[in-house]
């Protein structure tokens, strides 16, 4: 019996820098086997492994149709994704996955999205509008609104751009602090709410970025009378597992990484509501 | 069919030897360092013969019991969770290759046939429950499943509860009644040995045994019965989950952060307590590595911390974190509350806390008492209390 914990070897085909500190890594199993054998779906997450350094969850960016290559972009926080970041084209290390529950794909077909986000780069956030917008006919119109924290935050830049040239894509982008060449907003996400139009029984908002700001948009949610099953969450706990195993990203009753990522605020409601749970 | 038979004091030995014949590595319960603890059993002379324990909250001592049983004693801080959930051990091992390509290979369990004598009605539900975590689920895991099926549980009905036990309340104790091999009832002159499984009976057959009289069993039933009204403690009464939710703002967390050392020696000897840290090793040419798991406790900082916060930042938070989902959030999870009412968390605790008191007080109504706290309380749904975690606001918070 093979153990679900024993990572498989891949490779780097691809890499690129998004910012000084984000990068994106293009993996493919060196098995071909396991390449074929491997299937996921949007939002959710693999194990990137450095051997003798640790694992790490990462979300999956790239389509889940796209069976060659996987891709993930990472943002260096810590020890393990500094050493990802130095991986050049052709080096190994080990891969796990998929894990979790994603992004309601289906369930929001034929609705409005609203995607809010908040910080630096929300890659779960990104797999979902291009997800969407590559099957455009499925899905209403789009609102993508990004907060950053201060102006040079923002990545991406010419790809929000590209996102505005689709028909019945509107995107807001904000931050808290600005500066002179910042063309866009100042203050928090929020303050889109009363320009979009949410129609509470045809929209599904999806939410990916720090608690606090979720809970905000939530707020703003609950007031337009949007339900609490339309509102989805993406979720950041520490694990070790992705097995629902460890025990160590418990929220309440859920394993984070089992459960999850990505739940319902419906589902989360009677936890988030306390700090510290 | 339930076979029972009576097996005198002076040929208890050859139960050893039948699961030494048999290939077991034979465990039993023996003094150590002033408590009873879990290790290889060379013979019947290193049981704990003649001792008995005092417990109560933050309290474990030996005592002499002036009888010359085996098993007259409760429990000591280990369960069987050592042997299965292993305090620390590698899954795999990787190596490098000249060319920097990887190879990872699994690290096969050192599982060997084990039998252990002298297993508790206690620490039988709270196996079941590990069962139920680590080879039920959607990806069994095999490190626990080699351990597991190698073992012959040999089990001790109790004839006396620590004052620190509180399985009549959980309803896992006194009495032995699944996931046993054989049942053991002590009398003075011998056990009545119950078999509950086939290699039970199997092994049953084999020792020269006598038929049990009616008085044995007598005698065993009433000594269940007496266990089980040594007991006090009790739990809540009504729906734990529903009342633990009820309480996650309540005076009382912060009374417990008065006395919790969140030292973690409630989740080392809780026998159901599941939760692990991964931990990475390399050699010194950075060639080969190892991954292994080792035993975490939802006491510690780093169990909930996530790139630059602590979710559960406060002590109150992390008592809060192991009581309600031990209590509440665990009967979601698998069907059952965590408790099987062991009570070593009790007399483990260095500062004494006692999970029945504190639940007694956290399922009552708090009294009003603002500014105690260990949050605001939330004004509505969804609301939250922002700012009682140093770190919690982030880039693009709002």
């Amino acid at each position: 019996m093979t153990s679900a914990l024993l990572p498989h070897e891949a490779v780097v085909v691809d890499r690129k820098d998004e910012t000084p500190e984000m990068f994106s890594l293009r993996l493919r199993f060196t098995d071909p086997e396991v390449q074929a054998g491997y299937r996921f779906s949007l939002g959710q997450f693999n194990m990137l492994c450095l051997p003798g350094m640790g694992e790490v969850p990462i979300s999956i960016v790239s389509d889940p149709e796209d069976r060659q290559t996987i891709d993930h972009t990472i943002r260096q926080v810590g020890s393990l994704t500094r050493n990802l970041g130095r991986l050049e084209i052709g080096d190994r290390l080990g891969l796990r996955g998929p894990y979790g529950r994603g992004w309601p794909a289906a369930s929001a077909e034929g609705t409005d999205l609203v995607i809010v986000t908040g910080g630096l780069g929300c890659a779960p956030a990104v797999s979902l509008i291009e997800f969407a917008l590559r099957r455009r006919s499925r899905y209403g119109r789009l609102h993508i609104v990004q907060g950053v924290k201060h102006a040079h935050d923002l990545i991406w830049r010419e790809r929000y751009d590209a996102w505005r040239q689709h028909p019945d894509v509107e995107v807001y982008l904000t931050a808290d602090t600005g500066d002179t060449l910042w063309p866009w907003h100042l203050g928090p996400v929020t303050q889109f709410f009363d320009r979009i139009d949410i129609d509470p029984t045809r929209c599904s908002v999806f939410l990916c970025g720090p608690e606090g700001m979720m809970k905000a948009v939530i707020r703003e949610m609950d007031r337009r009378r949007v339900p609490a099953r339309r509102i989805w969450l993406s979720m950041e706990r520490n694990m070790h597992c992705a097995l629902g195993a460890c025990g160590r990203c418990q929220l309440g009753a859920k394993f984070v990484c089992r459960d999850g990522p990505v739940f319902s605020w419906a589902e989360l409601a009677p936890y988030l509501a306390h700090q510290g749970i | 069919m339930k076979v029972q038979r009576f097996l005198a004091r002076d040929r208890f030995p050859s139960l050893l030897e039948r699961l030494e014949e048999a290939g077991y590595d034979v465990i039993g319960p023996q003094v150590r360092d002033h408590a009873i603890v879990f290790d290889t059993l060379p013979s019947v002379e290193a049981l704990p013969r003649g001792v008995t324990d005092e417990q109560g909250p933050g309290h474990y001592r030996l005592a002499a019991s002036h009888s010359g049983r085996y098993f007259d004693w409760a429990n000591g801080p280990q369960a069987l969770k050592p042997l299965t959930f292993v305090p620390r051990e590698t899954l795999w091992t990787s190596k490098t290759r000249d060319d920097g390509t990887l190879v990872f290979r699994e690290q096969p369990p050192e599982a060997r046939p084990t039998a252990v004598i002298g297993v508790r009605a206690c620490d039988l539900a709270a196996l079941a429950i590990h069962d139920r975590h680590f080879l039920h689920g959607a990806e069994p895991d095999p490190h626990y499943r080699a351990r597991r099926e190698n073992l012959f549980l040999v089990a001790v009905n109790c004839s006396r509860s620590a004052a620190t036990c509180f399985c009549t309340a959980t309803g896992d104790g006194p009495r032995v009644r699944h996931g046993h091999d054989l049942a053991l009832g002590e009398l003075d002159d011998g056990f009545v040995v119950e078999a509950h499984t086939d290699r039970g009976r199997e092994l049953l057959a084999t020792l020269d045994t006598t038929e049990v009289t009616a008085e044995a069993l007598d005698e065993v039933e009433a000594a269940l019965e007496r266990a089980a009204g040594q007991q006090h403690r009790r739990l809540p009464a009504g729906s734990l989950p529903d009342q633990l939710q009820a309480a996650v703002v309540h005076p009382h967390w912060q009374n417990l952060n008065d006395r919790c050392l969140t030292c973690g020696n409630c989740t080392a000897v809780c026998p159901t307590c599941f939760c692990q840290t991964h931990v990475d090793t390399l050699s010194l040419d950075g060639r080969e590595a190892g991954h292994a798991r080792q035993w975490e406790t939802c006491f510690s900082p780093d169990h909930s911390y996530i790139h630059g916060t602590i979710i559960r930042a406060e002590r109150p938070q992390r008592y809060r974190q192991w009581l309600t989902h031990k209590f509440g959030t665990w009967v979601e999870q698998f069907g059952r509350s965590g408790c099987v009412g062991c009570g070593r968390c009790i007399a483990w605790c260095p500062v004494g806390i006692d999970v029945t008191e504190e639940l007694a007080a956290l399922c009552q109504a708090p009294a009003p008492a603002p500014g105690q706290t260990p949050e605001r309380a939330p004004s509505r749904a969804g609301d939250s209390a922002t700012g009682d975690i140093p770190g919690r606001q982030e880039a693009g918070d709002d």
